[in-house]
């Protein structure tokens, strides 16, 4: 398949602020044009009329599991739920078994991907040494490997001097770091928000000054080693207001939430939902009003999913012990159009969260449209109803809050380097 | 699982309505007169059976709810956790399973995590009582002490309860503020600022700024156990300061109202939370308690076993 002409789509791309209805045409797995009225003999064109085409969604925060959790998820079913999901390339957190610490495993994964091809993998890799807080990686090593940023995940870095000292020699290589901002001296034991809903539930709660507290550190951090910071999974309206006040001072900071945490609020924990678990926990309806305040007014500047499989095992047992996460793939996009029907965001708004900005950050290429870029493209039917359900995921992770729930707004098509990735109504089969 | 809806469980004070306390209050009083027969037995269960499956050490409530089975004929197995498959690496969910598949009738469980009743409940085709989970809720707990203020005060409705100790983790306050509160009683509780969990006005109880504020004018007095175990780490400075800052004594019990009686739920850390003299005095009536646990128990599993045989 050699061109391919979407004709009269809404074509919404940030990059070059275009929201017009249009044609696009991909040749040789590039765009190579974009506008009124192109013209392509002998290209497969489909008619994408009362359809969204953007730039193929990039999401910088997932956990592929492999190596040494394949039973939860493997990089061919993350990549391939990553696709469903209208994705092109995601970033994946370091914490597998063993964890992302040296190029050896750097270069396993972006093989596996590339084996895959479903989605562009950009492996992130630990700070330190089995996300050991102490010894940092070797970043250079791991760069060159193909890793494009660094992060302890969900065991952040304890010593402030030993994260000062990570961010001065991620700030020599001009390279990011991410931080899973959390204090662990409040959070440790707890398993949900602390407020009203675990005092219901009778389980221990972590309070929201564990993450405010833990992301003016970095940010203060950040401020003194000039390093690129971005901030993973906001989820607190003190959060919201620690990352909005650095950039007031022109700190280089970035910050990401997730659709959860516009979506939901600790109420979804009722009746101990291990559905509704992970880390940071839902927060409240307030915080979860910040974060939409945040995606409007520019401190928050990307949706991640923090998609994080787990199988029945991590999930069918007692809140307390259950395992932090849910899969998020397959619904960050309608998830994300409700904001957009609910006029939080515009459209544009809501496709630079999920791609533009993301690429920009993370140094890599997508997140555009622009004639000569790689042909990473998602159609998306804002329209599609459907209701979630466990056995249409992709993800082996069906541990979701939102099965059974009518969702609105879909891929129908992704297309990775001019290829289709996802094509479920055979939109570019050949006849 | 068909009428899984209809089974009747016992997982909380929260999930119980006024109405349904108080017909299981009514008859636990009837259990309560067959105790006080030389021959304490009625075939009332004859042919159920209940399993007691305890993950936490227990003495008082295991035994209590061991007695009210066998005191209605019902036949009983226990498993405490260091003979159980947990401690082998079984989850929850395959134990509860097990357990079904041996057809009990009635499944009472403590675990230590909260919730982890309502997880059983999910799982196994019989009623499930909770006899404790987590720092989260222990009904049966509630009930005998509602059914003891109950035969001491008459009433519940616009008593004054002051419960001092520690409420964050205590799932006894936790089930007796919501059961006391449903009935009418005004229920206030003190102690340490780290003996509290944050919102504690959502479960329906006012914070006093002292113990003597909450003990002013109490018709009810209950001190709870220090629970070392639960905690973490130490929340008061030593037992000493707290014995001397938050204990009820002689002193403190004299704010209360003359008739106030004086409740702990055991077991007791005599000169810490309660003074010897007090726990001893004629206005305590923390045997009664242990008393009543039996008869409360028996009306609990009578309850659930009437719900089955609906069906």
């Amino acid at each position: 398949m050699e061109r391919i002409l979407l004709k009269g789509g809404r074509i919404l791309d940030p990059s070059m602020e275009m929201d017009a209805t249009g044609d696009l045409l991909i040749e040789d797995g590039l765009i190579s044009a974009v506008g009124q009225g192109i013209k392509a003999d002998g290209a497969v064109e489909v008619d994408v009329s009362g359809l969204w085409v953007c730039p193929g969604l990039v999401d910088l925060h997932v956990h592929l599991r492999e190596p040494g959790e394949e039973y939860k998820e493997t990089i061919e079913s993350g990549t391939r739920a990553a696709a469903a999901g209208g994705f092109t390339s995601v970033a994946c957190m370091p914490n597998t078994r063993p964890p992302n610490d040296n190029a050896g495993i750097t270069r396993f994964i972006v093989e596996r991907a590339r084996e895959a091809g479903h989605c562009r993998v950009f492996p992130v890799a630990c700070i330190t040494k089995g996300q050991g807080g102490e010894e940092l990686t070797e970043f250079a090593d791991l760069l060159n490997a193909g890793a494009v940023a660094f992060s302890d995940d969900g065991l952040p870095v304890r010593d402030a001097g030993v994260m000062r000292m990570a961010m001065e020699y991620a700030a020599g290589l001009n390279t990011l770091l991410i931080t899973h901002s959390e204090e662990p001296a409040l959070s440790s034991g707890g398993c949900m928000n602390e407020g009203r809903m675990s005092t219901l539930l009778g389980l221990k709660g972590i309070p929201a000054a564990a993450e405010v507290i833990a992301i003016y550190r970095d940010v203060a951090l950040a401020e003194l080693t000039g390093c690129r910071l971005h901030v993973a999974h906001v989820s607190t309206a003190g959060g919201v207001e620690v990352v909005r006040r650095a950039k007031e001072r022109g700190v280089a900071v970035t910050a990401e939430t997730a659709p959860h945490y516009f979506s939901l609020t600790e109420e979804a924990v009722a009746g101990y939902n291990t559905s509704a678990k992970m880390n940071p926990p839902l927060r409240t309806e307030e915080d979860r009003l910040a974060v939409i305040q945040g995606l409007q007014d520019g401190t928050i500047d990307v949706i991640a999913t923090d998609h994080a499989p787990h199988s029945v095992l991590e999930k069918d047992c007692a809140f307390e012990v259950a395992a932090n996460g849910i899969v998020g793939l397959e619904t960050a996009l309608p998830l994300t159009l409700e904001l957009c029907r609910n006029r939080d965001i515009e459209p544009l708004r809501a496709v630079e969260l999920l791609s533009t900005a993301p690429a920009r950050i993370l140094g890599i290429q997508g997140g555009s449209l622009s004639p000569g870029s790689a042909a990473d493209v998602v159609v998306i039917d804002p329209g599609e109803e459907f209701t979630l359900s466990s056995d249409k995921l992709f993800s082996k992770g069906k541990n979701s809050p939102f099965l059974g729930v009518r969702l609105q707004g879909r891929a129908v098509l992704t297309i990775l380097s001019g290829r289709p990735a996802h094509d479920p109504l055979g939109m570019l089969d050949k006849d | 699982m068909e009428g899984a809806e209809e089974m009747k469980h016992i997982l909380g004070m929260t999930h119980l309505a006024k109405e349904e306390i108080e017909s299981l209050l009514d008859s636990a009083s009837s259990f309560k007169e067959i105790l006080l027969r030389p021959i304490k037995k009625v075939p009332t269960l004859r042919g159920r059976t209940v399993v007691h499956l305890f993950f936490e050490p227990s003495t008082r409530t295991k035994l209590s709810f061991e007695l009210a089975a066998k005191r209605l004929s019902a036949d009983t197995v226990s498993i405490s956790s260091s003979m159980s498959s947990l401690v082998k690496g079984e989850t929850l969910v395959d134990t509860a399973r097990n357990v079904e598949a041996m057809k009990p009738d009635v499944v009472v469980m403590r675990h230590g995590h909260s919730g982890a009743c309502h997880l059983l409940a999910r799982h196994i085709g019989c009623s499930v009582i909770n006899a404790g989970d987590g720092i989260n809720e222990h009904p049966s707990q509630a009930l005998l002490d509602m059914f003891t203020v109950l035969e001491h005060k008459g009433r519940i409705e616009g008593l004054k309860i002051a419960i001092v100790g520690d409420i964050a983790h205590s799932r006894v306050a936790h089930s007796d503020i919501i059961g006391f509160t449903r009935l009418g009683a005004t229920v206030t509780v003190a102690g340490p600022g780290t003996f509290f969990p944050c919102c504690i006005e959502e479960l329906g109880a006012l914070r006093a700024t002292s113990v003597e504020e909450a003990l002013e004018g109490a018709d009810v007095v209950m001190a709870l156990r220090i629970q070392r175990e639960r905690q973490g780490r130490a929340l008061v400075p030593s037992f000493r300061e707290y014995a001397a800052a938050y204990g009820i004594n002689m002193e403190r019990l004299r704010l209360a109202k003359p008739d106030a009686i004086v409740m702990h739920p055991g077991p007791i850390n005599r000169g810490v939370e309660m003074s010897p003299d007090v726990a001893d005095c004629g206005r305590s009536v923390i045997l009664d308690q242990v008393t009543n646990g039996v008869a409360v128990r028996m009306a609990l599993l009578a309850h659930v076993l009437a719900g089955a045989d609906k069906e």
